[in-house]
C-alpha cells in the first residue's frame, strides 16, 4: 500500500516542492528507461562487473599472480581452472576477475577527467565569447583533428608506459567532443531570457556558468560518456596490448591477449577469453548509452 | 601604426568578395591546425625522457663531442628558434635520422606507407560496398530483419576490439580452415619478385602480369583488409540509414510515390541522390580512420606499414621516426578532414 502511494507520490502532476519535482522527473525517466530491454540488460551486466571487482578477493579461486610452471597452459574446464591457464600457469578466470578493478579503475579516472576539462573549456569558451572563444575552440579543432590512438600512443611514448599514463594520454585525446558540445548548449542558454534576468540580479559569470549553465549541459554529456566507455575501453585495452598500457605481471585485459597472442594457434583460449571480456563490457556500454539518450535525449535518437 | 594597420585590415576584408574570404579563413584554420599539429609533436619530442644528444654520440663520447653535437641540434638556442628550425625541417620533409637504422625518416616512412595504403583502400572499399547498400536497405525496411542484421553488426562492431578481432580470424580463417594466408604481405616465396613501381603489391604484380604473385598477395591481405572493411562498415551503415531515414519522410518522396513512382526509383533516384554529399564526407572520415586505426591490426598481421613503424620505434625510443611517422599520418588525417568538410560546404549550401 505503502509502495503504491509512493508511486503516485513520485508520478503526481502537481508537485509541491522542487525536490518532489525533482525526484518525480527522475522516477519518470527511469520509468522510460526500465522499458527499454537492451539498456536494461546493459545495466545489468555493468552493475556485475562493479560487483566483481569490489568482491575480487572473495570470488576469485586464486591467486591472481601466482605463477605454476608445471600447469602451464591448461585448457578450459580443467580441474580448478574454469577457464584454463596461461603461459605461466596463473588461472585465467582469477586474472579476469581481477582484471576487472583495472578496466573501471581507467574508464572512471578517463570518464571523470575528459568531460571535466571539457566542459570547463567549452562553457568558457561560449560564455565569454571573442578572443577566448576564438583560441580555445582552435585548441580543441586542433585535438579533434588528430588521430586519437596515435596521438595516445605519442603521449604514453613521451610519459613513459603505465596505467597511470595511458589514463592521462587517453583523456587527453578524449576531451574535445565534450568541449564542442557544452560550447553548443552554452551558446544556446547564455541568450536565453532567464540568464539575463539572473544577470539583473546581479549574478558574475562565474555564478552563471557553476549554477546555471552546468546543470544544462550535464545530461548531454553523460549521454556522450557513456557512448565514449566502449571507445576509452577500446583505447585502454589496445594499448596494453601494445605493451604501453598496465605492465606485466598486472592482469590487465588486453596486455593479457597480447600474452596469449604467442599462442593463438595451439592454445586459444588464453588470448579469446580476456577478448570476449573486453566486448561484453564495452558492449554494455553502448547499449546502456544508447537507452540513456532515448531518455535524456530523445532528439538525438533515429 | 597599430590603427592604420587594423584599419586596412578591416577594409581589405569588408571589399572582399565571399568566396575568398571563405578560402582565406579556411587556409588560415588549416595552417593553423597543422602548426598545432606540429607545436603538439615538437612539445612530446621535448619533454622525452630520452636525451637526444646522448642517443647519437651514445653513452662513451667525450665531453667536447658531446658539446658539438649538443650545439649541431641547435640545443643551446630558444625553444620558440627550436620550434622554428623544427618546422623548417618538417616543411623540407626531414623527421631526422632513425636511430635504429640511422636512415632519414622519410625514406623509412616512404617504403613503408604503400603498404598502409594499400590495405585501407581495399578495407573502405570493402565498408562501401557493403555498408552504403545495408544502410539504404535498412532505411527503406526500417524494423525488418535486415535491419536489425544492420544494428547488430554495427553494435558489436562499436563494441569488439579489433586486434582480438583480427586474431580470432587468425585463428580460424588461417589456423583452422586455411583459407587464407597468414602475417605479412606476401608468403615469403613472393617476396620482391615483382618489382616495385607503385609499392602496392596488388597494382605492382597486375602491372607486371605475375597473377601468381597478385593471388598470393590477395590471399594475405582479404583477411586485415575484412576486418577494417567491417569496422567502416559498421558506421557507413548506420550512417546511411539515418541520411536516408531523413530523405525518406520528406514531402517530395510523398510526392514522387503519389506520381505512381517505383520505389527503386524512390530510394536510389530520389532519395539516395540527395545523400551523397553526407555520405562522402562520412566515407572520407571513415578512411582517415582506417589509416590510423589500421596501427593494431597491422601489429596483428606483421603488416610492414606505417603502423607497425610507428609502434616499433617506439618500443625502442627511436622518438624521430614516433614523431615523424605521428606528424605524417595526422596531416593525412587532417587533410581528409578538411577535404570532406569542403565538399560539404561546396556541393551543400544548407552548411553555409
Amino acid at each position: 500500500m505503502t509502495e503504491q502511494t509512493l508511486r503516485q507520490w513520485l508520478l503526481t502532476d502537481t508537485p509541491t516542492s522542487r525536490r518532489h519535482a525533482k525526484l518525480s522527473a527522475l522516477y519518470q525517466g527511469w520509468l522510460a528507461f526500465r522499458s527499454n530491454t537492451m539498456a536494461m540488460i546493459g545495466l545489468g551486466i555493468l552493475l556485475a562487473l562493479v560487483l566483481i571487482a569490489a568482491a575480487a578477493p572473495l570470488l576469485a579461486p586464486h591467486d591472481p599472480f601466482v605463477q605454476n610452471l608445471g600447469n602451464r597452459l591448461a585448457p578450459l574446464g580443467s580441474e580448478g581452472h574454469l577457464l584454463g591457464t596461461d603461459s605461466l600457469g596463473r588461472d585465467i578466470l582469477s586474472r579476469l576477475i581481477y582484471g576487472a578493478r583495472i578496466t573501471l579503475y581507467i574508464v572512471a579516472l578517463v570518464a571523470l577527467i575528459a568531460p571535466i576539462v571539457g566542459l570547463l573549456v567549452g562553457t568558457v569558451s561560449g560564455y565569454v565569447g571573442g578572443w577566448v572563444d576564438i583560441v580555445l575552440m582552435r585548441i580543441t579543432d586542433i585535438f579533434l583533428a588528430f588521430p586519437r590512438l596515435v596521438l595516445a600512443l605519442a603521449f604514453v611514448a613521451a610519459l613513459g608506459a603505465g596505467i597511470e599514463n595511458a589514463v592521462i594520454a587517453i583523456s587527453l585525446t578524449a576531451w574535445p567532443p565534450y568541449a564542442r558540445i557544452a560550447r553548443a548548449e552554452t551558446l544556446t542558454i547564455r541568450s536565453s531570457d532567464y540568464i539575463s534576468a539572473i544577470k539583473l540580479q546581479g549574478a558574475g559569470g562565474f555564478r552563471i556558468i557553476t549554477k546555471h549553465i552546468w546543470p544544462l549541459c550535464i545530461s548531454s554529456l553523460i549521454v556522450r560518456v557513456t557512448l565514449d566507455m566502449a571507445g576509452i575501453i577500446l583505447a585502454a585495452a589496445g594499448l596494453g596490448f601494445l605493451g604501453l598500457g598496465a605492465q606485466p605481471p598486472s592482469p590487465e585485459w588486453g596486455a593479457m591477449i597480447s600474452e596469449g597472442r604467442r599462442f593463438i594457434l595451439d592454445h586459444w583460449w588464453v588470448a579469446t577469453m580476456p577478448g570476449l571480456a573486453i566486448f561484453t563490457v564495452s558492449l554494455a556500454f553502448n547499449l546502456l548509452g544508447d537507452g540513456l539518450r532515448d531518455v535524456l535525449d530523445p532528439k538525438a535518437g533515429e | 601604426m597599430a590603427v592604420t594597420e587594423g584599419n586596412g585590415k578591416g577594409r581589405l576584408s569588408a571589399s572582399l568578395p565571399p568566396w575568398l574570404k571563405t578560402t582565406l579563413l579556411t587556409i588560415g584554420s588549416i595552417a593553423m591546425t597543422m602548426l598545432g599539429l606540429l607545436f603538439i609533436t615538437f612539445i612530446i619530442g621535448r619533454v622525452m625522457p630520452i636525451d637526444p644528444v646522448l642517443a647519437i654520440v651514445g653513452e662513451r663520447a667525450s665531453q667536447s663531442t658531446y658539446d658539438a653535437v649538443f650545439i649541431e641540434l641547435g640545443l643551446d638556442k630558444p625553444l620558440v628558434v627550436q620550434f622554428g628550425y623544427y618546422i623548417w625541417d618538417v616543411l623540407h620533409l626531414d623527421f631526422g635520422t632513425s636511430l635504429l637504422n640511422a636512415r632519414p625518416v622519410s625514406e623509412d616512412i616512404a617504403r613503408v606507407f604503400p603498404a598502409t595504403l594499400e590495405l585501407a583502400t581495399l578495407g573502405i572499399i570493402i565498408g562501401i560496398v557493403i555498408g552504403v547498400p545495408l544502410g539504404v536497405v535498412a532505411a527503406a525496411r526500417k524494423g525488418s530483419w535486415i535491419d536489425q542484421v544492420a544494428r547488430v553488426l554495427a553494435l558489436v562492431g562499436y563494441s569488439m576490439p579489433i586486434f582480438w578481432l583480427g586474431l580470432m580470424g587468425l585463428l580460424i580463417f588461417y589456423g583452422i580452415l586455411g583459407w587464407v594466408g597468414g602475417p605479412g604481405r606476401v608468403g615469403i616465396f613472393y617476396v620482391d619478385v615483382v618489382p616495385s613501381v607503385t609499392g602496392l603489391i596488388l597494382v605492382d604484380a597486375a602491372l607486371d602480369g605475375n597473377w601468381d604473385v597478385f593471388k598470393n598477395a590477395f590471399s594475405h591481405i582479404i583477411l586485415p583488409a575484412s576486418l577494417l572493411g567491417y569496422f567502416s562498415l559498421a558506421y557507413i551503415s548506420r550512417m546511411t540509414r539515418s541520411f536516408m531515414l531523413e530523405q525518406l519522410s520528406a514531402e517530395y518522396i510523398t510526392t514522387a510515390r503519389v506520381k505512381g513512382m517505383s520505389e527503386w526509383d524512390v530510394i536510389w533516384k530520389h532519395a539516395f541522390k540527395n545523400i551523397r554529399v553526407q555520405l562522402i564526407t562520412v566515407i572520407a572520415l571513415s578512411y582517415a580512420n582506417l589509416l590510423e586505426g589500421s596501427v593494431l591490426t597491422e601489429i596483428i598481421f606483421s603488416w610492414p606499414g606505417i603502423g607497425s613503424y610507428i609502434t616499433t620505434a617506439l618500443l625502442s625510443a627511436d622518438m624521430n621516426a614516433v614523431l615523424g611517422g605521428t606528424v605524417v599520418v595526422g596531416l593525412i588525417f587532417i587533410l581528409l578532414n578538411i577535404f570532406s568538410d569542403l565538399l560539404y560546404k561546396v556541393f551543400d549550401p544548407r552548411a553555409n
